[in-house]
């Protein structure tokens, strides 16, 4: 298990950083200075319910979004100065149903490879290794529309690692998934981790998805980080059992609360995709 | 620490050069490529409306023998506004494809690739030429079907196939623009509807510009679809003739698509924020 000590910190530098990272839509702060680092090789839990600006975070930090103030590093590259640097370094997995499902396993890989400049040569062998380590290999020429959840999912993290980044944003990775293909991304995403030693930031409304997965986590709360550690640190902070008093502990309300009709409705829609 | 061996870094992943560019937006109109592939009916419920141009609409202004169309027979005149016209309507549509993409998260993970957004851009512009293409097959088949006086040199194909990619390049970039300013759906069909007939009507597709009030004529000659029609029916008719010249019409359309495509790639971020 990993221990974040200070004499880590100065040792190595951070695969990922929020440096009061921020995003306000017009009166509405999303994201409110928000400051964390995640050393390589961690699985890093952002958690909260909907609408506590997580999905907005991944967006800054993946460059889908400006901040607009403060910001960020991944790999050393900063999101806003030098966000095509940080766009080769990073692999990304979407809340929404990602992969497309008029195209074959084999082809949604092969478009992607041509998109991040995977030589010719080793194109067909990067796909059918991703492939294999999802364990998707002997679907490869199937139409992914006829994939359960579980698959998709799975074929999109393969998507994601396509082009070997140090670092990967999982947004939702189980979101509207029974327990047995809950539980298989998270055997995947754990040996993405071991296997390749490969960072890892996710996020997640699913309390046990956080204990079961990550080694630092952070909670969100209204677009502020409340609390930052390992669970046990705080779930022993809190004086607690779960996680899931450990959040209301810190934040004063149930993750089940919270979040906006969009917010709903997006969720839903994701749910009955992937279902 | 679990793990002593090194992240395999990404290095190779460096686009610099116009190979890169190229192969990548040739990516994204190969996913789109690929899907029609899996899935060809829309091709087919395509092919309703220019036959329907062309067999009735055309046969019936045809008997009028009152629109000056010069030496061309009407339905020799209007064959290359009907194949700008399908064109049109496919492309002016196309916007809702990316917003489609977008509600469903395909689009995010493009924009969140190291593709420069004018490849995604062009990539998507190319893959409505694609679909645009197979109007001109339409349009070429018919015209074998009810006699329509086309030519058929190697040259004029090329020459037809290729202002049918560039016009469909046009106008679903200036849908794509539409798309990431309005961002939705229903929005999108609205304006796709606003807009379709001014643009077919404000041109030489089906009347010639002499014919038009002068109000008329300045609008046409500002829309870029006259310059489409212009083309497509020096190249694609026997006898036909262009009235602004091929090397205007080319230039026209090429600046329009450059401005088009720059504004695109401004905007595409903004569709996922």
């Amino acid at each position: 298990m990993y221990m974040n000590t200070a004499a880590d910190e100065h040792a190595v530098r951070p695969a990922l950083e929020a440096v009061h990272l921020t995003r306000r839509f017009g009166s509405f702060t999303a994201v409110d200075a928000i400051s964390f680092s995640v050393l390589p090789g961690t699985i890093f839990g952002l958690l909260g319910p909907n609408g506590a600006g997580k999905s907005t975070t991944i967006k800054m930090l993946t460059t889908l979004l400006l901040p607009t103030a403060g910001t960020g590093r991944v790999n050393g590259f900063d999101i806003v100065r030098q966000s095509v640097d940080v766009r080769r370094v990073i692999g990304y997995v979407p809340q929404m149903l990602s992969a497309d499902g008029n195209l074959t396993a084999l082809e949604n890989l092969l478009i992607f490879a041509k998109l991040y400049g995977i030589p010719r040569a080793e194109r067909r062998e990067r796909i059918m290794e991703v492939l294999a380590f999802m364990g998707l290999a002997d679907v490869a020429g199937v139409l992914v529309r006829k994939f359960s959840g579980g698959m998709i999912r799975r074929l999109e993290i393969a998507q994601s690692m396509l082009h070997r980044p140090p670092v990967l944003f999982l947004d939702e990775p189980t979101v509207g998934l029974d327990p047995v293909a809950r539980r298989s991304v998270w055997e995947h995403i754990f040996r993405l981790r071991t296997e390749f030693g490969t960072t890892i930031l996710l996020t997640t409304h699913y309390m046990e998805e956080a204990e079961e997965l990550c080694q630092q986590v952070a909670i969100m709360h209204h677009g502020r980080v409340v609390t930052l550690g390992a669970p046990a640190d705080l779930k022993g902070v809190a004086g607690v059992a779960t996680l899931d008093e450990a959040f209301a502990h810190f934040t004063g309300s149930s993750i089940q609360e919270g979040g906006t009709y969009r917010d709903a409705a997006r969720a839903r829609r994701t749910a009955r995709h992937l279902g | 620490m679990p793990h002593e061996h090194a992240v395999p870094h990404a290095t190779w992943v460096r686009s610099c050069c116009l190979t890169d560019f190229v192969r990548q937006s040739l990516a994204v109109a190969e996913a789109d490529v690929r899907k029609l592939r899996h899935d060809p009916t829309e091709l087919i419920t395509r092919a309703v409306q220019p036959t329907l141009w062309l067999l009735v609409f055309g046969q019936v202004m045809g008997r009028l023998r009152e629109v000056p169309t010069g030496s061309l027979s009407y339905r020799d005149f209007m064959a290359p506004g009907i194949l700008a016209q399908s064109v049109l309507f496919i492309s002016i549509f196309y916007g809702i494809s990316i917003i489609w993409e977008r509600d469903m998260g395909i689009l995010q993970k493009f924009i969140a690739s190291p593709a420069p957004r004018v490849a995604l851009v062009l990539g998507k512009a190319l893959s409505a030429g694609v679909r645009g293409l197979t109007q001109a097959v339409i349009v070429y088949f018919l015209a074998v079907v009810i006699g329509i006086n086309a030519r058929f040199g190697l040259l004029n194909i090329v020459g037809v196939l290729f202002s049918t990619i560039l016009g469909a390049a046009i106008f679903s970039t200036f849908s794509m623009i539409v798309a990431c300013l309005v961002k939705t759906r229903e929005r999108m069909m609205g304006i796709g509807q606003v807009l379709t007939m001014p643009l077919f009507f404000a041109s030489n597709a089906i009347y010639p510009l002499a014919l038009m009030p002068a109000w008329l004529q300045v609008i046409a000659k500002i829309n870029p679809l006259s310059y489409q029609v212009d083309l497509l029916r020096a190249l694609m008719i026997e006898g036909g003739q262009s009235a602004f010249g091929i090397g205007v019409d080319l230039a026209v359309q090429l600046a329009v698509l450059v401005v088009l495509v720059g504004l695109a790639a401004r905007l595409y971020p903004r569709i996922v924020a």
